[in-house]
């Protein structure tokens, strides 16, 4: 394998996360939901699946848990935020933060324990192909999933007829109320589709990424996956873009403490949250940066009748 | 089944004092459903989580300390959310508070120095607690880009400049290698209020920055103009209030308290910079400013709340030996608790059975 290859894998393992739980968050932005415990569901997908992993001795059951995980989460955010009114912002910042409590209480007996990380599931003729083959096709089922979902979200949301009542949903709920759909059952299915995305992003990090678990381990990859949906002015294939910008600067940054470059650390490690910044601040000079937010985004609904 | 809103013509004034008390007591009565999971006596560990830390004088103070922090960055938070401005990283400005004021303390360290060198620390603390919130601020008025997610960022970046700094250029040199800068002179520590307690100069300043928040809030035309630029934007700029320049200032007052709650802290408990130098004071304070209803007297309440789950936590760390996260399943929980009993002001909340079928509006 050649030097290009080994990035371009690396590269494509330090994306995977970002982009799952991108494109998660993309879809609850669209129906007009504001989710900010992306970190904390993240971080329980992350305890509990190494949890189950390490306790039923099968990657796959560690998964399902996690989904699980990030979808129970997720369903706290629902009730507070669809059930109850409740402001879109606190409402995710408290899931963070007891996501983040929790996944330390659930994790702590597991720390230290470690797995093999998850097979690789090389896809015939395809991964002989020279330079990307290997990169592309000779992956962990999470990265093909990570595919599929980007491909799935884009036809959904712009060749399907529920994905148009979805994004009405989000443009103006009062509308798609006056026209008949169920506005909260619709945003409650978005809600619960971003929390096991967010579980799966997880789990990919305590099960592939670093095959063990350590409290925080989330690093705040839960809000750079928001930074991105921004970045992405909410469109799936801008999405995967942004993923694969933000984990290639993790791994020129891990890259370059490797070769010895004479920076600190630490300015290295802060690199990719400024990168976050400065994406957002491009994205935002650019013209009708703003405009294409989602208009009902952050914005309760409350049926009139 | 599912549960129906319908607006309150008028909220009580009683039960907007009851809900947070509600909200208190629905989180402590979960964590008696959590210790008997993880199979402790509930009562027990509840009279080390919430009684433990008000036992003694000793433990009070302690209780001030923890609680000083909060209350100060949770006022000038309040004023943020109020105005719908979302500053969620206190915890960086309030680290890079420690790094301004710390910075002196470094400088003046082994000179000949006089009484001014505290003060000047603190108005440091303020200065760079404010650049820091001043960059979200910039962002959202010229660009509009959403501060949520740039004030968050700056939290990392603060944090690792400040462990940068601690291990590289201000290392003690006589510090055995050790991650941490020099002790700081007598004259750079902040004012201790008792000659043997641990209560400091910085809990009186909270106290009077509740009052002035409170006097400002209430009676001064900026506190009413926070008010209405949150409640009905629209309206504040047919009055001509600036939204940005509001912006500008909230964020402004919010770094600067968070700044210098951060050069209070370093120079009052540990007296020298260190790389972590809060177990989340900042976030926590989130909490503390809606648990207080975003009234600064209600953040000096919930602060001291707030501060016995902090000593609690680690009292039960020690005697219980239960990791020190329970402590944030609990402030997460209590915010859970605090939204939800919000809604139940605002709304009248029905559930109501097999739901007819819809007649669109």
């Amino acid at each position: 394998m050649t030097m290009f290859e080994a990035i371009l894998l690396t590269i494509i393992t330090a994306s995977t996360p970002l982009l799952i739980a991108a494109i998660g968050q993309l879809v609850v932005e669209r129906s007009g939901v504001l989710n900010l415990g992306m970190e904390g569901m993240m971080i329980m997908g992350a305890a509990c699946g190494f949890a189950a992993a390490i306790l039923s001795g099968n990657s796959y059951i560690g998964v399902l848990a996690a989904i699980a995980a990030g979808m129970g989460m997720s369903m706290i955010f629902a009730v507070l935020t669809l059930g109850l009114a409740a402001n879109q912002v606190a409402s995710g910042l408290a899931l963070s933060i007891f996501g983040l409590g929790l996944s330390g209480v659930i994790g702590a007996p597991f720390v230290g324990a470690r797995r093999d990380t998850m097979a690789r599931l090389d896809l015939p003729v395809l991964s002989d192909l020279p330079v990307i083959g290997k990169a592309l096709f000779g992956q962990d089922p999470f990265v093909y999933a990570s595919f599929a979902l980007v491909i799935g979200v884009w036809w959904f949301l712009t060749r399907t007829k529920p994905g148009l009542i979805l994004r009405a949903c989000g443009e103006s709920h009062a509308s798609a109320h006056a026209l008949g759909y169920p506005v909260l059952k619709i945003r409650l299915f978005a809600i619960l589709f971003g929390g096991a995305c967010a579980g799966l992003a997880g789990a990919y990090l305590s099960l592939v990424y670093t095959p063990f678990w350590s409290p925080g381990m989330t690093a705040g990859r839960g809000w750079i996956a928001l930074a991105i949906v921004v970045f992405a002015s909410w469109l799936p294939w801008r999405a995967m873009a942004g993923a694969y910008l933000f984990g290639g600067i993790t791994i020129l940054q891990l890259h370059a403490q490797g070769a010895g470059v004479k920076i600190p650390s630490q300015a290295m490690a802060a690199l990719p949250y400024l990168v976050t910044i400065i994406a957002l601040v491009i994205i935002m000079s650019r013209r009708g940066g703003q405009q294409s937010a989602p208009a009902s985004l952050g914005v309760p609904f409350v049926p009139d009748r | 089944m599912r549960l129906v809103l319908s607006k309150r013509e008028n909220s009580s004034r009683w039960m907007s004092l009851l809900s947070p008390l509600i909200a208190v007591a629905l989180t402590i009565a979960s964590g008696a459903v959590l210790f008997a999971a993880m199979g402790l006596d509930p009562a027990k560990a509840l009279a080390i989580y919430f009684l433990s830390p008000i036992s003694d004088t000793w433990a009070l103070q302690e209780l001030a300390v923890k609680a000083t922090p909060l209350v100060l960055i949770s006022v000038g938070l309040s004023l943020c959310y109020l105005s719908n401005n979302w500053n969620i990283g206190a915890e960086g400005q309030f680290v890079m508070g420690a790094i301004f004021g710390g910075g002196i303390a470094i400088a003046t360290h082994g000179v000949a120095n006089g009484p001014w060198v505290f003060p000047a620390m603190m108005l440091a603390g303020m200065i760079g607690g404010a650049a820091l919130a001043m960059i979200p601020a910039m962002l959202k008025t010229r660009l509009s880009v959403n501060e949520i997610l740039t004030s968050l960022m700056l939290v990392y970046i603060a944090e690792l400049l400040l462990d940068w700094l601690v291990r590289g250029p201000w290392r003690d040199p006589k510090g055995f290698n050790f991650p941490q800068s020099v002790m700081f002179e007598a004259e750079a520590q902040t004012i201790r209020l008792t000659s043997d307690g641990r209560i400091n100069i910085g809990t009186l300043i909270a106290l009077v920055v509740v009052v002035l928040a409170a006097f400002l809030l209430s009676r001064m035309l900026k506190g009413f103009e926070i008010r209405l630029v949150g409640e009905a934007p629209r309206a504040a700029r047919f009055a001509g209030f600036s939204q940005s320049r509001l912006t500008w200032t909230v964020f402004a007052i919010s770094g600067a308290l968070a700044g210098l709650a951060g050069i209070i802290e370093v120079g009052g408990t540990m007296g020298q910079l260190q790389p972590t130098i809060s177990p989340g004071y900042g976030f926590t304070a989130i909490i503390v400013a809606f648990l207080g209803r975003l009234n600064p007297i209600g953040c000096l309440i919930a602060g001291v709340f707030l501060a016995i789950t902090f000593i609690g936590g680690e009292n039960a760390q020690i005697a219980l030996r239960l990791p020190l996260d329970v402590t944030r399943v609990f402030q997460g929980l209590l915010l859970f608790f605090v939204l939800a009993c919000d809604a139940f002001l605002i709304y009248r909340v029905r559930l109501v059975r097999s739901a007819p079928q819809e007649r669109s509006a």
